[in-house]
């Protein structure tokens, strides 16, 4: 098939800006979307031309590293997909796609769809974790969740991070990013001890890097490759809530 | 060059708790007047990060992704082993232990792999208190299933993303430890160099992946953490970054590779589908649990699945290794998937594919237990490959995944330079030929979170690491070295990719140097890999400057550092003239076509010691000494 893809490039951070259209002919309906951008850039090296920079690694839509929008979505059209798992066949032969990187003020661009999602680092590292010396644990089993428990604690551990619900969200928040850690380690006993502070923490850390506020539009949870729930973001507000107003002090309670 | 394991004495199962008891203590007040350096942060240097912080140790962690949490650990579906025997169906430590010894079909270290099965349990432990939420009985206790190799269930999974879940448990320790002000993480940074001074590792040049600045970090131990070297042929199952540099400038500045042609080729992954293809998939193999692999009986048979009868099929696993079926380790699965389809039998548009069929289990089970056990692996095969595998079976074929080899090390995980230590899949100690499913993600979490803390005080107790000068001669030279090999890159300005020689020497290595192996062959890969090599430093295109971002340079380095591990890979491949595990050569194979070993001329490691860039690079020996179990020929049957 053949395709016509306008793509943001941008060199740096301190650059303008612009869209740059690129016709590509040939394309399999096989190809990853990633697989199509990479037989672009062999095309411009050869040409003589600077290639499109994009982030991407595990290819298996785990690690979390791709993630740019297609026409307006964040990672394309298919629900619960990265781009490097969304495959050609579900375009059509001469499709017009427009290429932007995650646009947020929070996520500084770096280059053509790259940005830097650093400030993810900093609020997972303010809080986001249980502090468990290696050392200490107790027998595995020692520790008893019933099943329903440990499954939605997984449900939200899976968030791989990309930063897409940040994208895609009107207001720029990233509470669904943090409502999934928040949830993940609430829904464990081990994740107790620390879960006032955590909220607290990681709550002032989002703050402080500029995301926005939640309005419910829920545009988060439609674009999450993982489909990770909203609850993640009312569990994060409890949290937060009954740690600001009572200390922290009635989160032993039933759910 | 003297190799010195440096095993503890006494009995097998002793020697750790004796190590732990015996070694050389840094006090709790010194431990932060020494750096630590740790490249790469998966399970082993996230791990390790994580607990030398806890320790009180200065850590810098370095990684080429844009988070810790990306390292490709996160990739592992399957699950991690652990010999606890909830299952009360007979697992020990000493089986845990036989079992990967026998799996790596006796070229492993005894002492290495026992201490392996041992810290097993505890990591366990560890990462169900660090959050990770492992897979459940209905009853609340943990549940296991059962991985290939083994004939106990010892596999503890998180549905078909355990890596995921680990490395997010050792990410999050590494968080705490980066909160508490004990560990700087530089992302986006890439090791280009080692720093050796008084033949001591003692820092590490990088480039700032963004800037494309030079710079140098200084300490007083050097971790390389920096995972294996499988996308050498191209298509592997790793993440497209991940890559065997590190390890490769290491051994330029002396340390030792051991084993380098001992490479995992993964069973069940996606078959290839066209020649834009830009890695392969792998589907866990826990799916081998339940799904059963065949091909037709007769060659060239194009009909679908479904209308190909029951007696017409070949379960060739269940056929030819009753006892241990769809189960068999890799390496034995893998070559009876190349045997049936060299016959003819494969099948998919490109003949080179066998299926695995879910249809038995789900009759037994319903739909609803096997969506709980792999729901997101179908999801994931559905996507790639636009068929429901709950409808029909998933063709799957051999790929690249892991590699056995790797820096040489000794029980404290110090390579042949002191204060270089090598962890995880980078080193080559516990596997020997062929990797058990399940053990990799064991390995990265033990040496990280429970050797390293135990065996780095040793060194920094007995040395003196006085401070280095930034400006030494030294330094300035491996800097200089670093930035020109760069530029030179930069300064050919040829006609091809980097990517048409990447893909070029996948192929030869893939052919050669892959599940099946031949002096012959052998020897004209050395000699088309030497050509291409010429090649590239001639005619490869790398666009850009090294001031900025550039992406195909990173590319371009990796590249020419795959061109030389691959001829050494090949050497070592035909200097073994026996099979063992994933290593097959034609020429030795029982009458039965299996591999045979020739443990009276091949019982050891081959150590290589690299002599200087135009030299041929010298063989070493370790023999391996087996006290606590019998050298038997491997049978799964």
């Amino acid at each position: 098939m053949k395709l016509t893809l306008e793509i943001w490039r941008q060199k740096d951070a301190n650059d303008k800006g612009h869209f740059e259209t690129y016709e590509l002919d040939n394309v399999s309906s096989h190809m990853s979307f990633l697989e199509m951008l990479d037989v672009l850039n062999q095309e411009l090296i050869e040409k003589g031309e600077e290639p499109v920079a994009f982030d991407h690694d595990c290819r298996e839509a785990i690690c979390g590293t791709c993630g740019f929008v297609i026409n307006g979505v964040a990672h394309g059209h298919m629900k619960r997909n990265t781009v490097c798992q969304l495959h050609m066949r579900t375009f059509k032969d001469g499709d017009h796609l427009v290429l932007e990187p995650w646009r947020a003020k929070a996520f500084p661009m770096v280059r053509d769809l790259i940005v830097d999602r650093s400030a993810f680092e900093r609020i997972q590292r303010a809080g986001g974790y249980i502090s468990a010396r290696t050392g200490s644990a107790p027998d595995a089993n020692s520790i008893l969740i019933p099943k329903e428990q440990a499954e939605a604690a997984l449900d939200f551990a899976e968030c791989i991070g990309c930063g897409a619900c940040v994208a895609s969200c009107p207001n720029g928040a990233a509470m669904l990013f943090v409502g999934a850690r928040i949830a993940h380690l609430g829904f464990l006993p081990q994740g107790q001890p620390e879960r006032a502070e955590r909220a607290k923490a990681m709550v002032a850390a989002m703050e402080q890097e500029g995301f926005g506020a939640c309005t419910n539009y829920t545009s988060c949870e439609a674009t999450c490759p993982k489909g990770v729930s909203i609850v993640g973001i009312a569990k994060m507000n409890k949290d937060y809530f009954n740690a600001k107003l009572f200390g922290g002090g009635n989160l032993g309670g039933k759910e | 060059m003297k190799l010195e394991a440096k095993i503890p004495s006494g009995p097998l199962a002793d020697k750790w708790t004796e190590y732990k008891a015996h070694t050389a203590l840094v006090s709790p007040a010194n431990k932060r007047k020494h750096t630590i350096l740790i490249v790469g942060t998966g399970l082993a240097g996230g791990g390790a990060a994580a607990a030398l912080g806890e320790l009180g140790y200065k850590v810098k962690a370095f990684c080429y992704q844009d988070s810790a949490r990306r390292a490709h650990s996160i990739a592992a579906q399957g699950g991690i082993n652990a010999a606890k025997n909830y299952q009360n169906d007979g697992d020990t430590v000493f089986r845990l232990f036989y079992d990967t010894i026998k799996g790596g079909d006796f070229r492993a270290r005894e002492a290495n792999t026992y201490r392996l099965a041992e810290i097993s349990n505890e990591i366990i432990d560890q990462c169900v208190a660090q959050g990770v939420p492992f897979g459940r009985e209905y009853s609340g206790y943990l549940a296991n299933r059962t991985f290939g190799g083994a004939q106990v269930s010892r596999t503890f999974y998180a549905r078909g993303e355990t890596g995921q879940q680990l490395l997010l448990g050792a990410y999050n320790s590494l968080n705490a430890q980066v909160n508490a002000g004990n560990v700087d993480v530089f992302e986006r940074t890439e090791m280009l160099d080692l720093i050796v001074i008084d033949g001591v590792a003692r820092g590490i040049v990088v480039r700032d992946m963004v800037s494309g600045e030079v710079s140098s970090h200084f300490g007083d131990a050097v971790l390389l953490c920096t995972g294996g070297y499988s996308n050498v042929f191209f298509l592997s199952t790793s993440a497209k970054g991940c890559n065997g540099s590190a390890l490769w400038r290491a051994y330029k500045r002396g340390a030792a590779f051991a084993n380098p042609s001992f490479t995992q080729i993964h069973p069940t992954a996606i078959p290839q589908s066209g020649d834009f293809q830009s890695k392969l998939t792998l589907m866990s193999e826990s799916l081998r649990n339940d799904g059963r692999v065949w091909v037709p009986k007769k060659a060239g048979d194009d009909r679908p699945p479904n209308q190909i009868p029951e007696d017409e099929r070949d379960y060739y696993l269940e056929r030819i290794y009753p006892s241990f079926g769809n189960m068999v380790p890799r390496d034995v699965a893998s070559r009876n998937a190349k045997n049936v389809c060299d016959e003819g039998r494969g099948i998919g548009p490109t003949k080179r594919g066998v299926y695995l069929d879910f249809a038995v289990a789900i009759e037994r089970l319903g739909v609803d237990v096997i969506k709980d056990r792999y729901g997101n692996l179908f999801e994931m095969y559905e996507m790639i490959n636009d068929e429901d595998p709950y409808e029909t079976p998933m063709m799957i074929y051999p790929a690249p995944h892991y590699t056995m080899g790797g820096l040489w090390v000794d029980y404290d995980l110090m390579s042949t330079i002191p204060g270089l230590f090598v962890l995880g899949e980078a080193n080559f100690s516990d596997h020997g030929a062929n990797r058990l499913g399940a053990s990799a993600l064991m390995q990265g979490l033990a040496d990280g979170f429970f050797v390293i803390p135990n065996t780095l005080g040793q060194y920094i107790a007995k040395g003196k690491h006085p401070e280095v000068d930034p400006n030494c001669d030294e330094v300035r030279k491996v800097e200089q070295d670093a930035k020109d090999f760069n530029q030179k890159l930069l300064d050919i300005k040829g006609s091809k990719t980097v990517d048409y020689f990447h893909r070029a020497m996948g192929m030869i290595m893939l052919d050669k140097c892959g599940m099946a192996r031949s002096k012959e062959g052998l020897n004209e890969a050395i000699e088309k890999i030497g050509k291409l090599k010429e090649e590239f430093w001639a005619d490869v295109k790398v666009p850009g400057t090294g001031e900025s971002l550039n992406q195909e340079l990173e590319k371009a380095g990796r590249v020419a550092d795959y061109f030389d591990l691959a001829i050494l890979m090949c050497l070592d491949a035909r200097e073994r003239e026996e099979s063992c595990g994933g290593h097959f050569r034609e020429e030795h194979k029982t009458e039965e076509g299996e591999a045979r070993r020739d443990d009276e001329n091949f019982c050891h490691v081959t150590v290589w010691e690299h002599m200087g860039e135009d030299q041929a690079p010298q063989a070493h020996k370790e023999e391996l000494e087996f006290e606590y179990v019998e050298l038997t020929q491997r049978s799964y049957k």
